[in-house]
């Protein structure tokens, strides 16, 4: 017994050890709090903080909930930043409503708070967001299918393969947006089902994997088996409705259009698999917040949204190789270079 | 019986003159309930199969051909198959009076397994498969392991084992996905229970074969195997199946295995419906497979249902999933119904049982 003890407290001070920086200077720290370590999308967005923060001589801690939801442990994080003495935050939320008394305590310590990708509810809860304009990446592979298709868009028969039954902002704003670059009137703009053209087949959910991709697909497929337009809410659920698609027979004549710019996703805009995508920049949303801690920690100065909107836009692109007359598009090749994941 | 009793031995002949009729359980009250309530509790998987062919014949109703077509049903077969398989596992554990939180977990991390081992190490996809299927046999070594000889909690093993799997998953995979196209061009034999047969506008997977074939053969096994007697003596009372001569240890560590194989298999099915290798497919497949379990009528108390239960309990919430999306219901109806039913059936299960109390 006493040997694990022994075993346990030398192992604890090892711990500490490495926990503790070594040079315990003045150094400005920043904390990333994303939702998951796990998922490629914040793994590229911490990559981009690393590098950005080592370039600019700052100090960076990550953290990260267990799972996707997990509320808690964000918490305890903003919680150890402030505990930290960091100068800014960058924070992924799960939890975007019930997070903003967390932020509102390390606001009060001094400190900037900028959420990345997910805006908190209100969205000026945090000092500034940074993030891809949803809306706006749905309207283009909407205005993008529109134009395909040309004159038959009047005849589409549509499928629409959203995120979750709790309709989470960034799964309604891509949703509304593609209807709307589609030229498909919205109803109310915060919700998705409300729609009333004959145009839309149906719309189902797909946690934004690939089995629930194609188990939606074949749902809406059993409702009408002649949809030849397929929005997604990202390509993990392409790739699965692709798969329904494949299992009738129909995989050549129905456009697939997604949103997110990962790499798998990428190469199967190369294949002809999705159609075209609209591309999100996680790097450049990490990087950028980085360097506004920098600015704040130096003169106190506070990021400013882009103009016209209440948010910071990171920028989105459509990545496609078969451009459509009017809607800006990047190649293939360009957004391969661009890819996460 | 009484017929090879007279032809045995001369000292058997004074039971020649006795009542041939050996004990049962007999039923005394003959109202049409408790005859009913008797057919039920010799056949617990005949409450799932009603509920179903009732199912079945409403949405028949309400929707015709679009529902009612070889086309359609056979789309339910292959939209259940995966929580079909894993859900047989489950039955497994459950008949022993334990719950696998697990199932799902390692399902998934077999086929990243076999993906990986296929495309990162380069390996024959035949020895990448079998690689997936011992490494979903060894987590249910340690699962059973755990909870036969250290003799901790199924659920707090399979709890654990839940977390550590997927974590292991996701930091082994770093949740990279593996094309489908790729797998297509260089390891189709990862995609192999994809495969189809159609028949007439059915459509049969080489997943949902599987499915059938495995619950019958595991139906068979559980009634005419002296394991599966096992099986359920375990579950139902493991001092009293200690004392009778059953290894309680060894089956339970077996029943395990066999269900982190089954899970495995079902990682593999996995492949062929999605088509790619996703780290991220999976994540309610524990509760999925639960749900398939109490509503085919496996007591969690264990031993006592059976594993065609199970299938019948998967394919109703399959025809209520596809069932209400063609009616145009707001998916959280499904949701609902399938609450419903999980409180419904065990309700069921606790009614039955007042005929042998």
């Amino acid at each position: 017994m006493k040997k694990h003890l022994l075993a346990a407290s030398a192992a604890l001070a090892l711990a500490a050890a490495f926990a503790v920086p070594a040079s315990a200077q003045d150094n400005t720290i920043a904390c990333l709090i994303t939702k998951t370590d796990t998922n490629p999308f914040f793994v590229k967005m911490k990559e981009g903080a690393a590098a950005k923060a080592e370039e600019l001589g700052i100090e960076l801690k990550s953290f990260a909930g267990k799972i996707d939801g997990d509320h808690e442990t964000q918490v305890q994080a903003i919680e150890t930043c402030i505990a930290d003495g960091a100068k800014g935050i960058l924070l992924t939320a799960s939890d975007t409503s019930s997070i903003v008394s967390s932020v509102q305590q390390a606001r009060d310590a001094g400190m900037l708070v900028i959420a990345l990708d997910t805006p908190l509810d209100p969205i000026d809860a945090a000092d500034a967001t940074f993030a891809t304009d949803n809306f706006k990446a749905g309207e283009l592979i909407g205005q993008w299918a529109a134009a395909t298709l040309g004159d038959e868009a009047a005849n589409a028969k549509i499928a629409m393969l959203d995120l979750a039954v709790s309709q989470p902002t960034v799964g309604v704003l891509r949703d509304q947006g593609f209807l709307q670059g589609f030229g498909i009137d919205l109803g109310d703009p915060n919700k998705w089902g409300d729609e009333t053209d004959p145009r839309i087949v149906g719309h189902d959910v797909t946690s934004g994997n690939e089995e629930g991709g194609r188990k939606a697909m074949e749902n809406l497929l059993a409702t009408d088996p002649m949809i030849n337009v397929v929005y997604t809410i990202n390509e993990p659920a392409a790739a699965g409705a692709y798969e329904a698609l494949k299992a009738i027979g129909r995989e050549n004549d129905v456009l697939i259009v997604s949103v997110d710019g990962g790499c798998p996703g990428v190469r199967n805009v190369a294949e002809g698999i999705i159609g075209a995508t609209s591309q999100q920049y996680p790097l450049l949303m990490a990087s950028k917040g980085i360097e506004a801690i920098a600015q704040f920690a130096k003169d106190g100065t506070k990021p400013q949204p882009t103009e016209g909107k209440d948010f910071f836009d990171t920028g989105v692109a459509l990545v496609t190789d078969k451009p459509a007359d009017g809607v800006p598009s990047i190649s293939v090749k360009e957004g391969m270079d661009l890819c996460w994941g | 019986m009484a017929d090879s009793i007279g032809k045995g031995q001369d000292f058997e002949a004074a039971l020649a003159h006795t009542p041939a009729q050996v004990a049962e359980f007999e039923d005394h009250t003959d109202s049409l309930i408790s005859r009913l309530q008797h057919a039920l509790h010799q056949t617990p998987s005949l409450v799932p199969l009603i509920v179903l062919l009732m199912s079945i014949l409403i949405f028949g109703l309400l929707l015709g051909s679009k529902f009612f077509s070889p086309f359609a049903l056979t789309l339910i077969l292959q939209q259940v198959q995966i929580v079909g398989i894993v859900a047989a596992a489950q039955s497994l554990v459950i008949l022993t009076a334990g719950i696998d939180l697990s199932v799902g977990a390692i399902m998934v991390l077999s086929s990243v397994v076999m993906g990986q081992f296929a495309f990162r190490y380069g390996l024959p996809p035949g020895i990448a498969v079998f690689c997936g299927l011992v490494c979903g046999t060894l987590c249910g070594f340690i699962n059973g392991f755990l909870v036969a000889r250290v003799k901790l909690p199924p659920f707090i093993v399979t709890l654990g084992m839940w977390q550590i799997v997927l974590a292991t998953n996701f930091l082994y995979s770093a949740n990279e996905t593996i094309r489908a196209q790729d797998i297509e061009a260089q390891a189709p034999l990862l995609q192999f229970f994809g495969n189809k047969i159609n028949i007439g506008g059915a459509i049969f997977t080489f997943g949902v074969i599987f499915m059938i074939l495995l619950v019958l053969v595991l139906a068979y096994v559980l009634r005419h195997t002296a394991w599966g007697r096992h099986v359920y003596a375990v579950g139902d009372d493991p001092e009293a199946a200690e004392l009778s001569g059953v290894n309680v240890k060894r089956t339970l560590i077996s029943v395990y295995m066999l269900s982190g194989l089954i899970c495995a298999f079902a990682g593999w099915a996995l492949i062929g419906r999605i088509g790619s290798v996703s780290p991220t497919s999976g994540q309610l497949a524990n509760i999925e497979s639960i749900t398939a379990v109490v509503i085919g009528g496996i007591s969690l108390f264990g031993g006592r249902g059976s594993v065609l239960g199970t299938l019948f309990g998967a394919l109703i919430v399959g025809v209520f999933t596809l069932g209400l999306r063609l009616l145009g219901a707001d998916a959280q109806w499904t949701y609902l119904l399938i609450g419903v039913l999980i409180i419904a059936a065990v309700a069921v299960d606790q009614w039955i049982r007042k005929v042998s109390a």
